[in-house]
């Protein structure tokens, strides 16, 4: 509590200054569709500054720290209505505010004084009245787990205190509870740990005969959560079902009741194919899924990483967060690999439901209880990692959007960061004596229970129950903390620390368990600085506060680090000593020992579950090939494809991200003259000088979800092509998975996932792509109120990246020059099943895509060479809505005409001109090459199926022979860009 | 020689390749925190040129710039002065920008050949631009005849290859009149605009940089730091060897500073 006075100052443009702020909340309001709308709305700044400071002071602050002295104006208190209805939005307490805490410095070092500041942002609206513009406030201006909405402008005497939670040592007896009892307990306690494991957590303490204390059963939760321990991808598995080739596969046993028995799911797929290709010759993998990120070498000199991360429940309940944590997180990992990598790149890939599908006004199906808008969701994801990769300075470089209905209450969005080294900080180890020193953020209340709330499954009440699990991150503190770290690795005389790693899901508790599971450490919790008074020592160890790595220090370099971090105004405190006699994790506070645990049982106590896999195929859906939708032409299917969301341009998102930020992006993410095509891959330079390039990619093929094997077959297959298209090498193309399933306690959707790793196992070793790192998120579904539950579609997403030997041979996918011809690599299959095409004719039951990757392989090695010899102008992948849509992006993307014939097309049997024309068949490439490089190119291509397709034009139109398709470019160009253009 | 002062603090994040462009112009990049140099403002009497780059310093909280420049103007101010007195060329892309016209170092004064000894209050500003959104593309620009400013007169321009990226939210670019924008336009201290049909923001005068009356401060909107190679054009992959003779126009700025320098230092 202060006793100096609160002071409020709001800003707002003068009048008739530009004022895009209220001309974009008049939009938002808009949309939301109250009646009566607001004719007008005005937005304002709101600061609250307690400070010892005078009238006069204040008046000369908000002048010159607070107003634009050529645009703004201010005000001192609260301005008078100014509309017919009034709404404010703050943070709640305790919810970081990144602006309030840069004003504070700003006082601090202008004005010598210390200022406790707070944010908002008032709103004034004309023609709505009060309960309409609470309506619009909290379906668009503000979100309920972080803001409170305020009706009259928000002026209070003090700042509320957070609550104090006492240190005293809680202790849980568990000896005398029954099976009931221990389940009531792992639920209310939001432990979110089975049966099994709070039956052996009971014995271990039965052994120490003394009943467990909370913080220490909060560790075992934190470290046994899914989302930490991957305990099923871990477990033993016994699987029912078809699997092909399944008695050859490492790791798996054939039972004598046919069933399928897998010892380690992750060994025995993912990870088998990457050791199986290390021990055939692959010698550039570094250090794989052991670290926080995969690392491949570059060159003689380098080594790239590569992590996605999934932040799939956050974001579900506070998508703005939720994603900017989430990319902040993904960021840290890369920090925290080896001794520290430089990120250099950043990824994202967001599903979601179809925004015209839901609604609350009758027009489309009701939104379920508890579930955000799609619309909302989208646009809130977008700003979040927009706005944390933005200050961070990573060029946010590839991404997909995939919409899919069941997304609507569980949303996911993966974020990816890529970063570089130097290939002597690949690896890093704790050693006995070590300081544990904490860098970066303080530690708050804010994302407790983070890592077994990402390993639950979402309900209508999650957002009340869980909502301080939700972060609010602030990229700055990660952006100082990056560049005192990366300075502190550098020192001339050596880095000055041995091991470090990020505070992510369990905050300290994991990365201190981690870090110290050979070693055991001491922790002195009230070591930790924390962002307001109060917290009890469990909420410190477990707070998943964001922006703070573990670093372990030799001793005699905690004085050179602490000058270091002083210069970049970078918080640092020694958190203890890594190395116990006995190897345990000893948690004091104060003199009070709070916890003491075994690492052996924290680490290796947790029990080992055998689960049930089933694989029932799917009962043919029927066939609906008949419908009026079948008439569509051929030219109006291919304008719908190209409005598809899956499909349309991106470029209202990545034109919101900094893609050119650092000076190394070589190939962009929209291609072209215009600037409008859709790249395949983007391509940056590591390495200052060298013309040594990275390319980065993704596939995904949620269509083919029907058959999981088949659909990870396609997903790399598809992350392969677009790398290989803009001339990265596929035998230097390392992958990660990133599996996001509906509930595996389903022994169906568990085979699933059976089904997807055997799949990623024969595609990485029919591609030699080595899997480097990898996460799953396994709970994704939704239980409405009224009890049903929305189970994702299991999304599998691939993504990778390759080495481009000299990026002065890069290709992009724009069509180049008129005259050139049009040829198809690779075979078309008529499999429509899971094509966009029978997405949008509602045609269901034909046959699933059967990839080749055997064929793919071949087609990816010999594409290659014929870039490399520099025999073509442009390559592009048609997969989602096949041919005529990637024509068609390639001709847009060029700014030239284009005319297709697709009974000229390569097929493995007589294709009906719809397949030919939209079949999403796997390990095809479409290229432009000039006439005079025809025979050359042939001859690159011995042995692999391909054929002219086609021609470039000046004309801008696009034709199709065997098709009645005749299109302008323009019209085209319209459809493709009009459907994502928010 | 060259020796350059890169200035960075939190949030800057352009610095590496802000340097990286001086370097290949044949200068010696050096970055410095900003904490350091507010500790000893006499640090920067030691440089021929410097560079305040692009970012969002201390999360542009507020609005873009105003936290740094608020603590440069109040500790920095004398020693920027000190510099622009001896010759040195200072390059403010972005967030430079923003905190080059918030600290008082652009439009600037001192028509009359002295420069203000206090800090002038801003007379321009960088707005939320008119979409109101983030925007990073590349952009037409143009290089007025006329201008005086040391970093962009004389650059060379081809059909394909007169553009720059622009990555930012807040870049609109305001005078505080009208008059004020002719003021500037006649003295030669508009150093870039947007091309007419290629204004990304809704600058006024499509305005996209400016200089001070010296000529050697330069604040623009636009990153020639990111276009010093031809492979960071964004679409290289098109263009012919006549199209890519030469510098890069990113890179002709900087080679422009580094050889006023290298003059005013013989002089």
């Amino acid at each position: 509590m202060s006793q100096d006075t609160v002071h409020r100052v709001e800003i707002r443009p003068r009048a008739g200054a530009p004022d895009p702020k209220s001309d974009e909340a008049a939009r938002e309001a808009a949309a939301v569709g109250v009646a009566p709308a607001p004719t007008r709305v005005e937005h304002a700044s709101v600061y609250l500054i307690q400070a010892a400071l005078s009238p006069a002071d204040i008046e000369e602050l908000a002048r010159t720290l607070l107003a634009d002295p050529v645009t703004d104006e201010f005000v001192i208190g609260a301005a008078p209505p100014r509309g017919d209805a009034l709404i404010e939005v703050h943070p709640l307490p305790g919810v970081t505010d990144p602006d309030a805490e840069a004003v504070e410095l700003a006082i601090q070092t202008v004005l010598g004084v210390e200022a406790v500041v707070r944010t908002g942002r008032r709103f004034d609206f004309t023609d709505t009245d009060a309960a309409g513009a609470r309506t619009i406030a909290e379906r668009s201006f503000a979100n309920p787990v972080i803001n409170a909405i305020h009706d009259t402008p928000y002026h209070p005497d003090d700042f509320p205190a957070a609550a104090t939670h006492p240190a005293s040592v809680v202790e849980v007896p568990l000896d005398d509870l029954d099976d009931t009892d221990l389940e009531r307990l792992s639920r209310e306690g939001h432990l979110f740990l089975s049966l099994e494991e709070m039956r052996a957590i009971q014995a271990e303490y039965r052994r120490l005969g003394r009943p467990p204390r909370e913080i220490e059963l909060e560790t075992l939760a934190q470290t046994w959560s899914e989302h930490c321990v991957h305990k099923t991808l871990k477990a033993r598995i016994r699987y029912e079902g078809d699997l092909p080739n399944a008695a050859s596969r490492p790791g798996h046993t054939v039972n004598d009741d046919g069933s399928i028995t897998i010892d380690n799911l992750l060994a025995s797929t993912v990870a088998a194919a990457t050791h199986e290709l290390m021990a055939d010759g692959i010698d550039w993998c570094l250090s794989v899924f052991v670290d926080n990120a995969g690392v491949i070498a570059f060159d003689d000199a380098h080594a790239v990483c590569f992590k996605v991360e999934t932040h799939n429940h956050p974001s579900a309940i506070e998508p703005y967060g939720g994603a900017a944590t989430g990319i902040g997180g993904c960021i840290r990992d890369i920090m925290g690999t080896g001794l520290g990598a430089r990120p250099i790149a950043a990824t994202d890939v967001f599903c979601v439901a179809r925004p015209d599908a839901f609604s609350r006004d009758g027009s489309g199906r009701p939104l379920p209880a508890g579930c955000l808008h799609p619309k909302r969701i989208l646009r809130q994801v977008v700003a979040g990692v927009r706005d944390y990769g933005n200050r961070m300075g990573i060029p946010t470089l590839g991404g997909a959007v995939w919409f899919d209905d069941d997304y609507v209450g569980n949303p996911l969005v993966y974020c990816g960061c890529v970063g570089v080294m130097p290939r002597r900080f690949v690896t890093g180890d704790a050693r006995p004596g070590d300081r544990i020193i904490v860098l970066g953020g303080r530690t708050g209340r804010d994302g407790i229970h983070g890592a077994t709330f990402s390993s639950a499954e979402l309900t209508d009440t999650h957002a009340d129950e869980f909502s301080h699990a939700v972060q609010i991150g602030n990229p700055v503190t990660e952006k100082k903390t990056l560049d005192a770290i990366l300075e502190a690795r550098d020192e001339p005389a050596g880095c000055l620390f041995a091991a470090i790693t990020d505070c992510g899901a369990g905050g300290f508790s994991s990365a201190v368990g981690e870090m110290g599971e050979t070693l055991g450490a001491t922790v002195q919790l009230e070591n930790a600085p924390l962002k307001y008074a109060g917290l009890s020592p469990t909420e410190i160890w477990i707070s998943e506060a964001q922006e703070r790595m573990v670093l372990a220090v030799p001793p005699e370099n905690t004085t050179r680090l602490r000058e270091i971090c002083d210069r970049h105004d970078v918080e640092l405190c020694d958190l203890g000593v890594f190395g116990t006699d006995e190897r345990e994790l000893i948690l004091r506070y104060r003199e009070l020992e709070v916890g003491r645990l075994p690492m052996t049982f924290l680490h290796e106590g947790c029990p080992r579950a055998t689960r049930s896999a089933r694989s029932t195929p799917p009962a043919p859906p029927e066939r609906r090939p008949g419908g009026g939708r079948l008439r569509l032409s051929t030219g109006d299917a291919l304008l719908e494809l190209l409005a598809h969301p899956n499909i349309a341009s991106k470029r209202w998102i990545i034109r919101q991200y900094d893609h050119e930020v650092q000076g190394r992006s070589v190939i962009k993410p929209l291609v072209g003259p215009a600037g409008e095509g859709p790249g395949d891959a983007a391509v940056v330079l590591p390495v200052t000088g060298s013309r040594r390039g990275l390319a980065i990619a993704q596939g995904l093929a949620t269509g083919l979800r029907a058959d999981p094997h088949r659909m990870a077959l396609a997903a790399i297959d598809e992350c392969v092509r677009n790398l290989v298209c803009v001339g990265a090498d596929p035998d230097r193309i390392a992958i990660l998975d990133n599996f996001s399933w509906p509930s595996c306690s389903d022994p169906e959707s568990l085979g699933s996932l059976v089904r997807a790793a055997a799949g990623c196992y024969d595609g990485a070793m029919a591609y030699r792509t080595p899997f480097i790192s990898g996460k799953d998120s396994l709970n994704n579904q939704f239980t409405t109120e009224d009890g049903r539950t929305i189970r994702i579609p299991p999304t599998l997403l691939i993504s990778g990246f390759g080495i481009v030997p000299d990026v002065e041979r890069c290709v992009t996918m724009d069509a180049k020059t008129a005259g050139s011809l049009l040829i198809m690599v690779g075979l078309t299959t008529p499999a429509l099943g899971g094509s966009h095409y029978e997405m949008i004719t509602g045609v269901t039951g034909s046959d699933l895509p059967s990839p080749d990757p055997a064929a793919g392989r071949a087609a990816a090695v010999a594409v290659h060479e014929a870039i490399r010899a520099g025999l073509v102008r442009s390559a592009h992948d048609p997969s989602e809505g096949g041919l005529l849509v990637a024509a068609a992006e390639m001709a847009i993307g060029g700014g030239l005409g284009v005319h297709v014939d697709t009974l000229a097309l390569p097929v493995t049997e007589t294709c009906p001109a719809v397949a030919a024309c939209f079949a999403e068949t796997s390990g095809r490439y479409l290229l432009e090459v000039g006439r005079d490089h025809l025979n050359d190119l042939s001859a690159t291509l011995a042995g692999v199926p391909h054929a002219i397709v086609g021609e470039f034009r000046t004309e801008p139109s696009m034709t199709v022979s065997g098709a009645d398709v005749d299109e302008s470019i323009a019209t085209l160009t319209q459809a493709w860009l009009g459907t994502l253009d928010w | 020689m060259g020796k350059t002062l890169i200035i960075t603090t939190a949030g800057i994040n352009c610095d590496r390749e802000l340097a990286e462009a001086f370097a290949l112009a044949g200068a010696t990049p050096e970055s410095r925190h900003l904490n350091e140099l507010m500790a000893d403002p006499a640090i920067i009497d030691a440089y021929d040129l410097i560079g305040i780059p692009g970012g969002f310093s201390y999360g542009d909280a507020v609005a873009a710039g105003r936290v740094a420049a608020q603590l440069m103007r109040h500790a920095l101010y004398p020693a920027f002065v000190r510099a622009i007195e001896r010759g040195v060329p200072i390059i403010a892309p972005c967030n430079g920008f923003q905190i080059a016209v918030q600290m008082g170092l652009l439009p600037g004064g001192g028509n009359d050949g002295v420069l203000p000894s206090e800090p002038p209050a801003a007379t321009v500003t960088l707005a939320v631009n008119e979409s109101a959104r983030f925007v990073d593309r590349w952009t037409r620009i143009e290089i007025p005849a006329e201008t005086r400013c040391v970093w962009t007169r004389g650059v060379t321009l081809g059909d394909e290859t007169s553009l720059l990226p622009v990555a930012h939210g807040e870049g609109r670019f305001i005078p505080q009149s009208s008059a004020l924008l002719a003021e500037l336009e006649s003295r030669g201290q508009v150093a870039v605009r947007y091309a007419a049909d290629d204004n990304p923001n809704g600058s006024v005068g499509a305005v996209a940089g400016i200089c001070d009356p010296t000529g050697l401060v330069l604040g623009l909107m636009p990153h020639p730091e990111r276009y010093t190679r031809w492979t960071q054009h964004p679409w290289w992959t098109r263009l012919n060897a006549a199209d890519r003779a030469g510098d890069p126009p990113g890179l002709q700025m900087f080679r422009n500073a580094v050889t006023h320098a290298a003059r005013c230092a013989a002089v």
